[in-house]
């Protein structure tokens, strides 16, 4: 079933998958973009700086998933020793780190206009501002450890501590009292936002996903790559 | 069967995970007053110590038909529906600021029921919705 990962048919794969991606996402990225600025309503409060709402949201979740995904690899990393798990990990961490910088940057600039300031120190922002130091660490733990055992082995340590702040940052709405709204979008019941708007972002979710996607193959290659240079026949 | 030392590891790194988290939660516990980026009225009246000095925010709902614009200050009441302060505030108000939304302004408490703002945060909810459905939910309220 692993095969694939040892395999030199993995560049072909990654190749494919990297070409059919570049086929449909600029066409999607287009649609997604103009659901989102034009054709999707105005709120009724906010008016059009709702539209912020449309990469601030599918910025944080991919923010908060690709952290989860790093801690949870880690675990595994740290328990049974597979090395290719953190050439993934590797290739998650600058994803991770963009999108919670950019769910930050638009957030604060969404808040100016609505709540009337561009920062508050409220326990929502702060969490989220604690994991950017979380994947700033990972990567400088990575980074500037050259003993790769021991880097790795702190890393891993590093995500699992990270992993709780995950719960932290998802309910500090529901616990404290915040400046920042409750969710809009919930698991089980309804969502308090409407479909005219929901399908949009959406839409743009996946459009990040995706590019989310082409960014990690691309990384996933050059990792690979750089063990290969190194003459290690196998990961 | 896992090996031993799979074992060993995994087990080690379930106890360190649960010590940190136990730990951040029993810091969380104890920062909890401070976490909270704004008081409501009922922790005001509830609190025995205020320290009138010190900055604090109050947040909650503007009560509705008692925002009053004259052009020196704006009052009006922040309530959490259990109990009410009086504010009164002098300068801009966010554009989300409206009778019926919610509100956290930042100053000093005078007493228990009156606060001296110097800024005002508008606090919007969760709902989204076009405006046309609005207006029709409006319309069938009446």
């Amino acid at each position: 079933m692993f095969n694939v990962f040892y395999n030199s048919n993995i560049f072909a794969w990654i190749e494919k998958i990297i070409s059919f991606i570049n086929s449909i996402f600029f066409v999607l990225l287009i649609i997604g973009l103009s659901f989102a600025l034009i054709l999707s309503p105005p709120d009724y409060l906010q008016g059009d700086s709702v539209r912020i709402m449309y990469v601030h949201v599918p910025a944080a979740w991919i923010g908060l998933a690709s952290f989860t995904c790093i801690a949870f690899l880690s675990i595994s990393y740290f328990i049974f020793k597979i090395k290719n798990l953190i050439l993934i990990i590797k290739s998650i961490l600058p994803i991770g780190l963009m999108f919670t910088c950019i769910a930050i940057v638009t957030g604060s600039i969404w808040g100016q206009p609505t709540w009337g300031t561009f920062w508050a120190w409220d326990a929502r922002i702060t969490s989220m501002v604690i994991l950017v130091l979380f994947y700033i660490l990972l990567i400088a733990s990575q980074k500037l450890i050259l003993d790769e055992d021991k880097a790795n082995k702190i890393s891993s340590i590093i995500a699992v501590v990270g992993l709780i702040n995950i719960p932290i940052i998802k309910y500090s709405v529901e616990w404290w009292n915040t400046l920042h709204q409750p969710a809009s979008i919930k698991i089980t019941g309804t969502s308090t936002i409407h479909s005219s708007m929901l399908m949009p972002l959406l839409l743009m979710f996946l459009v990040l996903i995706l590019y989310c996607a082409l960014i990690f193959l691309m990384k996933y290659k050059t990792e690979i790559i750089r063990i290969k240079k190194k003459n290690l026949k196998r990961l | 069967m896992l090996p031993k030392k799979v074992k060993k590891r995994a087990s080690l790194l379930a106890i360190f995970l649960s010590i940190s988290a136990i730990s951040i939660f029993l810091i969380l516990n104890a920062l909890n007053k401070n976490i909270l980026y704004f008081k409501s009225p009922s922790d005001i009246r509830s609190n025995q110590n205020i320290d009138f000095d010190k900055k604090i925010r109050v947040g909650g709902m503007v009560k509705k038909n008692t925002l009053k614009i004259n052009n020196q200050e704006i009052r009006f009441i922040i309530t959490d529906f259990k109990n009410e302060i009086r504010v009164s505030f002098q300068g801009t108000v966010p554009n989300l600021f409206a009778e019926g939304k919610g509100v956290v302004a930042e100053g000093k408490l005078q007493d228990k029921k009156f606060f001296i703002a110097d800024r005002i945060l508008a606090k919007h909810d969760e709902n989204y919705m076009p405006p046309e459905l609005k207006n029709l939910m409006r319309e069938n309220a009446k």
